[in-house]
């Protein structure tokens, strides 16, 4: 143990309380490859500022003699690798969260786990963090792993990083080496742009200059790494840049109070300040900063507060309000730099719901310019991501959204990707580029509106999603629904997932990739037709749920009706009415449906149609009656 | 700059943001009530989120029917002056067939704090329960995210979590999931005791000294809160000056001797403390990996 331990003796109450005012918070992660010392090192630290009482020491004692790996010294590892399955393996698996204090700083530790499949979990902890701590083993120096990890705290915004060259112990102290490592480092991170990067040399086991310098490196003169977390400057300008605020919720207990609720995410304000709405450019005057403390005369950012206005305008949750003199960009179309977070990969054209600030929009990546290479940094092209990916992506939304560069704000630059069905956090992005103009794409207004048209044609016009498995009947349904309705002297068309793919589709092949794709196109051609007043039948397999409610969201709302052919597998299989399932069976087709190509069933469809109960013809006729019961003909 | 926020504003802010997230993105959400030092915390910020308006949602108490009497003559007088909503659900089927922590051990927790939980908020049609957990607690809830993930079976599956970035958090859910919300997860003991001390927020008094009746039973001081506490063969209780760090089912919750019976005295202990909190609950030690395995079971 250190002898330095009696300089952080408790202090008595009255200092504490009057210290506390002063004393920040500083967040860190820590990361490095598996057997780097990570959890050791936190172990350490929670031990030397005396975190650890007596009780938890006392079972650490224990569990050091049942899993421990450091013989008969205390397993510091085991403080905080909490999880059963963690101990056992002896590896740590996801982000956890220490806390520990000096009389100068709090502290709040990231503990993030060493693994490549991992790499999500230390975004996470990157993305609130303000420092990294990266552990290298000494004996190993750099690794790829260091790299990678370097890296990913930069991409998610940290500035601040401590190479920890952990182990000196085990290189015998030598100042060569920790000068090679230093200098490897030094060249490994040029490009990614940190504004400090201090080396410390240590041995987290021993606590050799984790609290205060130690007589072993006498070579080294800087300070330990506890003194060095605790007066390092990583407050970013956020007070001096512009004002702006993101609305969480609209605060209205009567008609006399409306207060727009919501945390300053950069700048201060004042009682009689002028404010914009970024998205309609109207303004107004702050008539109050309500906090249930009292009203306040001003407020910086991190602050969470209750404004009033001087007058009313229309404000919802996720407008920005910011300071007028300077706006920012409201646009629908970024560059971004992505990580991808699960195994579902993903697709270019796919619709996504990203959550920006407190504004939730759905969208699709429209292109991916080029993953990342995250040990070599290089820029390889792709057409798909998967898990762990990191790449640059083009996102174009649907709707325009409030937003600047995540290198001026991560409040209003950083943004989560979720999947529409399973709701699960998919990406993490970072904005990087605002296309300039897409602010203001005004569609062209056209002389003669869809409703023209389809008035013309005494009819309203609709998309007619047919889908369901390869030889369940869709075409054939499909046709006899637009002989009825030539019949009925509506007009409409077929769009027919073969034919297209002779034609418009005919560059894509069957990759899950292409079937998006191949949807994407399909569903942008029946819009048009749409929007040219006719009531078009889309006769397309489409497997993933995902792309038909993509499909969906091109319409207005009951226009889009999807039609699911139910027909067994076994059913198709024997009708197959082009011999594909025994190509596909002889394994001479790859990635069909049905057979080694999942089919996702529509969970709720406008019209749910049973082959094996009724014939082809009763169906269609089925189908032109949802037809007229939705008023779309006569 | 002088704008420049200190330790516990941070905190403060940070917990109202979250609070005012769920408000915006759920449902159906409501404040898991215990009426312990962290509920009094949480309660204050749920106020202070939402002020001038009152919570747009309500409070639900899971009453095992062995809490100190102060605890409920505390949360009632709370929810008069404050003019709150309250909902308490107690497992009735539990109550009637006698479970009691003196019979029934680890098997009562699970009965009638787990399962009534779950029940209540079933029954309600909760989608987002807030609870006052802290990270600093114990170590599996080191790693519980601030929004945590329940299946429709209400199950905590740790290596299933969203991760969660900067500020954003992802609230959606599907018809019968569930989210715990723990807007404290970044305050530690030391935060709760100074932000009640700024504060002087009400707690409930047993966490003050005073001459209560206490008996010892293996080495844990247990005050003796009504006739329902079944001493064993040689047992008297003595009156000893004491107090609670941690409040919970009153056979099941250890106190220990202290003169603290003021705020400023309570946090000059803190600052000396040499045992961690949760030392003084019996339902800790059960088994090994205790806490890990009653939240994967769905406790709080």
């Amino acid at each position: 143990m250190s002898s330095d331990l009696a300089a952080r003796e408790p202090l008595p109450l009255e200092q504490f309380l009057a210290r506390q005012e002063q004393i920040g918070l500083l967040r860190f992660l820590t990361c490095g490859s598996v057997d780097d010392g990570k959890s050791t090192l936190i172990g350490r630290l929670l031990y030397d500022t005396k975190l650890i009482f007596d009780d938890q020491l006392a079972a650490l004692q224990r569990d050091s003699a049942r899993h421990g790996t450091a013989g008969e010294h205390i397993d510091f590892a085991l403080l905080v690798d909490g999880l059963e399955a963690e101990r056992e393996q002896g590896i740590t698996i996801d982000v956890a969260y220490r806390f520990f204090a000096t009389d100068r700083r709090r502290f709040i530790v990231a503990d993030t786990p060493g693994h490549e499949q991992y790499t999500r979990n230390m975004a996470t902890g990157a993305s609130n963090a303000d420092l990294a701590v990266v552990l290298v083993d000494a004996r190993h120096g750099v690794l790829s792993q260091t790299r990678r990890h370097s890296f990913i705290a930069a991409l998610l915004g940290i500035r601040h990083v401590v190479l920890a060259v952990n182990k000196i112990d085990l290189v015998d102290f030598s100042e060569a080496r920790f000068a090679e490592i230093r200098a490897d480092y030094a060249r490994a991170v040029e490009s990614l742009g940190f504004s400090s990067m201090v080396a410390i040399p240590l041995s987290a086991r021993f606590g050799d200059n984790v609290i205060s310098a130690s007589p072993q490196t006498p070579w080294y003169t800087g300070p330990s790494l506890l003194g060095h977390l605790e007066t390092v400057d990583v407050d970013a300008a956020a007070m001096v840049r512009p004002f702006r605020m993101p609305v969480q919720w609209v605060n209205r207990p009567n008609l006399d109070f409306r207060g727009y609720a919501g945390t300053i995410a950069a700048g201060t304000l004042r009682v009689g300040d002028r404010v914009a709405v970024a998205a309609s450019g109207r303004s107004s005057t702050i008539a109050r900063i309500v906090t249930m403390d009292g009203d306040l005369d001003r407020a910086g950012a991190g602050s969470a507060v209750t404004l009033t206005l001087a007058d009313q305008i229309d404000i919802s949750r996720g407008d920005v309000l910011t300071a007028p003199g300077a706006p920012v960009a409201v646009a629908d179309k970024f560059d971004a730099h992505v990580v991808w977070l699960t195994e579902q990969r993903l697709f270019p054209g796919r619709s996504y719901l990203f959550k920006l600030a407190t504004r939730t929009v759905s969208g699709t990546v429209t292109h991916i310019r080029h993953r990342i290479d995250v040990n070599t940094f290089a820029e390889v092209p792709a057409a798909t991501l998967g898990m762990n990916d990191v790449a640059r992506i083009g996102v174009s939304l649907i709707a325009p959204v409030a937003m600047e560069r995540f290198a001026d704000s991560r409040e209003l630059g950083g943004f989560i990707i979720i999947d529409r069905l399973t709701n699960a956090t998919v990406g993490v992005g970072m904005v990087e580029a605002i296309t300039p103009g897409s602010t203001n794409i005004v569609w062209h207004d056209m002389a003669v509106d869809k409703d023209a048209r389809a008035a013309l044609k005494g009819q309203r016009p609709a998309a007619l999603w047919f889908t369901g498995l390869s030889g369940a009947g869709k075409s054939t349904i499909a046709n006899l629904v637009d002989r009825k309705l030539h019949a009925l002297g509506r007009h409409s068309y077929i769009l027919d997932g073969d034919n297209v793919r002779h034609g418009l589709n005919r560059d894509l092949g069957f990759s899950e990739a292409d079937r998006v794709e191949n949807i994407r196109r399909a569903a942008e051609a029946a819009r048009l037709m749409v929007d040219a007043g006719l009531i078009v039948m889309v006769s397309f397999i489409s497997p993933y749920r995902s792309d038909r409610e993509a499909a969906r969201e091109r319409f207005d709302a009951g226009e889009f009706i999807e039609v699911f052919i139910d027909t067994p597998i076994d059913e198709c299989r024997r009708r197959d009415p082009k011999g594909l399932y025994a190509r596909a069976d002889a394994g001479q087709i790859r990635n069909f449906t049905g057979v080694d190509a999942p089919y996702e069933h529509p969970a709720s469809p406008e019209l749910h149609l049973l082959t094996t109960e009724a014939d082809a013809d009763t169906l269609a006729d089925r189908v032109i009656e949802e037809l007229r019961r939705r008023g779309l003909i006569a | 700059m002088s704008d420049r926020l200190s330790h516990l504003k941070r905190l403060e802010n940070e917990s109202i943001h979250i609070i005012r997230e769920v408000a915006a993105e759920c449902q159906a959400p409501v404040f898991l009530y215990s009426i312990g030092k962290d509920s009094s915390v949480l309660l204050d910020l749920i106020l202070k989120a939402f002020h001038p308006s009152l919570p747009p949602f309500p409070m639900l108490h899971i009453d095992t029917g062995w809490k100190f009497r102060e605890m409920i003559a505390f949360r009632d007088a709370t929810v008069r002056r404050l003019g709150l909503d309250l909902i308490v659900h107690t497992n009735e089927e539990g109550r009637r067939q006698g479970i009691n922590p003196f019979d029934h051990g680890a098997f009562y927790t699970h009965t009638m704090k787990t399962e009534a939980l779950k029940a209540a908020l079933k029954l309600h049609g909760f989608d987002a329960a807030f609870g006052g957990a802290r990270r600093d607690e114990e170590k599996s809830r080191a790693k519980e995210r601030i929004f945590s993930f329940r299946t429709a079976n209400q199950e905590w599956d740790p290596k299933n979590q969203r991760p969660e970035f900067w500020h954003l958090y992802n609230g959606r859910i599907h018809k019968g999931e569930s989210i715990r919300v723990f807007p404290l997860s970044n305050w530690t003991e030391l935060d709760i005791w100074h932000y009640i001390m700024l504060h002087d927020l009400p707690i409930v008094p047993l966490y003050f000294a005073a001459p209560r009746p206490v008996v010892v039973r293996d080495g844990t001081l247990i005050v003796v809160d009504d006739e329902r506490m079944r001493l064993e063969p040689g047992e008297t209780p003595e009156q000893r000056v004491v107090r609670f760090r941690s409040l919970g089912c009153y056979p099941l919750t250890g106190a220990h001797e202290s003169s603290a019976a003021t705020l400023p005295e309570i946090v000059a202990e803190m600052l000396i403390a040499r045992t961690s909190e949760r030392g003084g609950r019996l339902i800790d030690r059960d088994e090994k990996d205790s806490m890990e395995k009653k939240k994967r079971e769905g406790y709080f």
